[in-house]
């Protein structure tokens, strides 16, 4: 090895400096956990270092925008660019909140003996999902969603107190291993076409027209199936209220999040860079006719927000109810990609922040109540607006934001994908979407009603979060409703942040 | 007969119809993830098939060196996984673990 590639690789490991920050963290965990064998306290703030010096480096290298461990004949294996750091950066928030999520959660503090094994898991979950947004290689991609995908089957069923929580294990293994499978299929036939797994060289050799498209056009859908189970697309959604329901609170919500932001962040690369011919004046994208991506997406999105809201509807658990609302907010998001614009991923941006902020604060307030009452089941829920007031506010400003009403972020989000459909012309879509979002309102409700509204047969007692859980609440409810009226922050940070490398 | 790149693709894709059918009408958990496995392996001889015939080099056998190391990875979790279930549930029938309600 001559000495030009050893700089080039020396160079490229300082582009992945915040990936290296996780794997150190994850490393010194496995050893924290083994000298302090008896006081297993210090782990949270182990990784909450960690997080925090990776969440330091994304910053610092924001505005990069190159490719990392290209060798001569190829172009590349991971990309550093803003679209990929502001992934990253939220994958790093929803980290954080998740360590504080397991620090309050009554589940994860009873199963004490295996707080080492949860917190590793979690760090090679983020590694899986950091690598995952920023890979330019199917391999890569497949590598990256494997380890994503082992680490949070485990932690699906990690504390084993329940059937429910064994259950929810085994079902997000056999899913997720069909579909991996399937993708896995999918990236084979789509080498075996081009002779490549780089997304960009296989952008520039179906460029030429003599591609067997057929086949293609099954590869590319093969490939889909792994990452729209990933989002929890329909019809690959079925693992998510399962696994949602059976899995410890704080990892719900995480995988609600950051695995779900992951998933779309590689989809939105896997679509643009692969199948790109050119970006007009607009921001319009022009891509290849070989797959008609748009009405593939727009035909997934209405049926992933259909059937979310109204499987919604019948729900009784408060877990299983927010499992389907998050199914229905990925076919809003994938709204956002049918318009195929930069207008289209600046609006998918802003909804992410807002959707990360309004479901971790949703769960947490879930979590806190369940801590108390032991119960998800919504009939508990009757008057608990009165006994416990700070609490019963609070969800109910996370769930007015969830539907998107104003003045909460949540209409900030869903007005900016609307205006990108209408500016695409695709009012049709517009339409169909905003009929959702009023069924939305009826079971986003129907929770306030048990709130307030319904007196409970039994007694309320009456109770209060700790001090170190009320300041998390305030610190999700006021962005929350800040940026509901002071959004700019957030729009120029999507703006910032569209810029894919290569085009 | 020679053989050539038709006869893996066959092969193959017997294999992954044979790893989907076992997945749909099987309900014993280990046997809907040797299923998962067919499927997998399938995808490796494709990579395999398509390296060697298309002259793409020696990317394609390294893609299913990794797929091999990934596939006992899982396969080691799935079964620790289906081990938890069988101490729980005492059965590992998938139909008859539902205890979730929709």
């Amino acid at each position: 090895m001559n000495t030009n590639s050893l700089n080039y690789l020396v160079n490229s490991l300082y582009l992945i400096k915040p990936e290296l920050a996780i794997s150190i963290t994850l490393v010194l965990l496995v050893l924290v956990d083994l000298i302090f064998i008896k006081n297993k306290k210090f782990l949270p703030y182990v990784s909450l270092a960690g997080l925090v010096v990776a969440g330091y480096f994304i910053i610092e290298q924001f505005s990069t925008n190159t490719f990392a461990f290209a060798t001569n004949n190829s172009a590349g294996m991971l990309i550093v660019d803003p679209f990929g750091n502001f992934f990253k950066l939220l994958i790093v928030f929803a980290s954080i909140a998740l360590v504080f999520f397991s620090l309050s959660s009554k589940e994860i503090k009873e199963s004490f003996e295996r707080h080492g094994e949860y917190y590793t898991l979690i760090f090679g979950m983020i590694l899986g999902m950091m690598i995952m947004v920023s890979a330019a290689d199917l391999i890569v991609i497949y590598v990256a969603l494997e380890l994503v995908s082992l680490s949070s089957y485990v932690l699906a069923g990690i504390t084993r107190q329940s059937l429910r929580n064994s259950e929810a294990s085994l079902k997000y293994v056999i899913y997720g291993g069909i579909s991996s499978g399937i993708m896995l299929f999918g990236i084979s036939i789509m080498y075996g076409i081009t002779g490549s797994t780089n997304l960009y060289e296989i952008n520039s050799l179906i460029q030429a027209p003599q591609i067997q498209s057929l086949t293609f056009v099954l590869a590319g859908i093969l490939i889909f199936v792994g990452i729209g189970y990933k989002i929890s697309a329909a019809p690959f959604h079925f693992w998510t209220p399962d696994v949602y329901e059976g899995a410890p609170l704080p990892i719900t919500a995480y995988l609600s999040i950051a695995s779900k932001a992951a998933g779309f962040a590689l989809l939105i690369r896997f679509i643009k860079i692969t199948f790109m011919q050119s970006v007009d004046a607009e921001g319009f994208w022009h891509l290849l006719g070989i797959i008609d991506w748009k009405t593939f997406i727009i035909i997934i999105s209405i049926l992933t927000m259909t059937l979310g809201n109204f499987a919604a509807l019948w729900q009784s658990n408060m877990k299983r109810l927010l499992a389907y609302s998050s199914i229905a907010h990925a076919g809003y998001l994938l709204l956002g990609l049918a318009v195929m614009s930069n207008e289209g991923i600046t609006a998918i941006l802003i909804y992410f922040i807002v959707y990360a902020l309004m479901n971790l604060g949703a769960f947490y307030v879930v979590m806190l109540i369940a801590n108390k009452i032991g119960s998800e089941e919504l009939d508990d829920y009757k008057g608990l607006g009165y006994s416990s007031p700070f609490l019963g506010a609070s969800l109910g400003i996370f769930l007015v934001s969830l539907t998107g009403l104003p003045p909460t972020a949540g209409f900030i989000g869903k007005l900016y994908i609307f205006i990108a459909l209408v500016d695409a012309k695709m009012i049709a879509v517009a339409v169909i979407a905003l009929l959702n979002t009023v069924v939305s309102l009826y079971y986003y409700i129907k929770v306030l009603k048990h709130l307030y509204l319904d007196k409970s047969q039994k007694e309320v007692p009456a109770f209060s979060a700790s001090l170190g859980s009320l300041v998390m609440v305030v610190a999700l409810v006021a962005p929350v409703l800040i940026f509901g009226v002071y959004f700019t922050p957030l729009v120029d940070l999507a703006k910032h942040s569209i810029t894919l490398l290569g085009f | 007969m020679e053989v050539g790149l038709n006869h893996f693709l066959f092969v193959s894709v017997c294999l992954f119809s044979l790893g989907i059918f076992g997945i749909v009408t099987r309900k014993n958990a280990v046997m809907v993830l040797m299923g998962i496995e067919l499927i997998l392996n399938s995808a490796n001889i494709n990579f395999v098939a398509f390296a060697k015939y298309g002259n793409f080099g020696y990317q394609g056998q390294i893609v299913a060196l990794f797929v091999i190391i990934l596939a006992a990875a899982e396969a080691a979790i799935a079964l620790a996984i289906v081990l938890n279930i069988y101490k729980t549930f005492s059965t590992v029938n998938v139909d008859e673990i539902d205890t979730m309600k929709d």
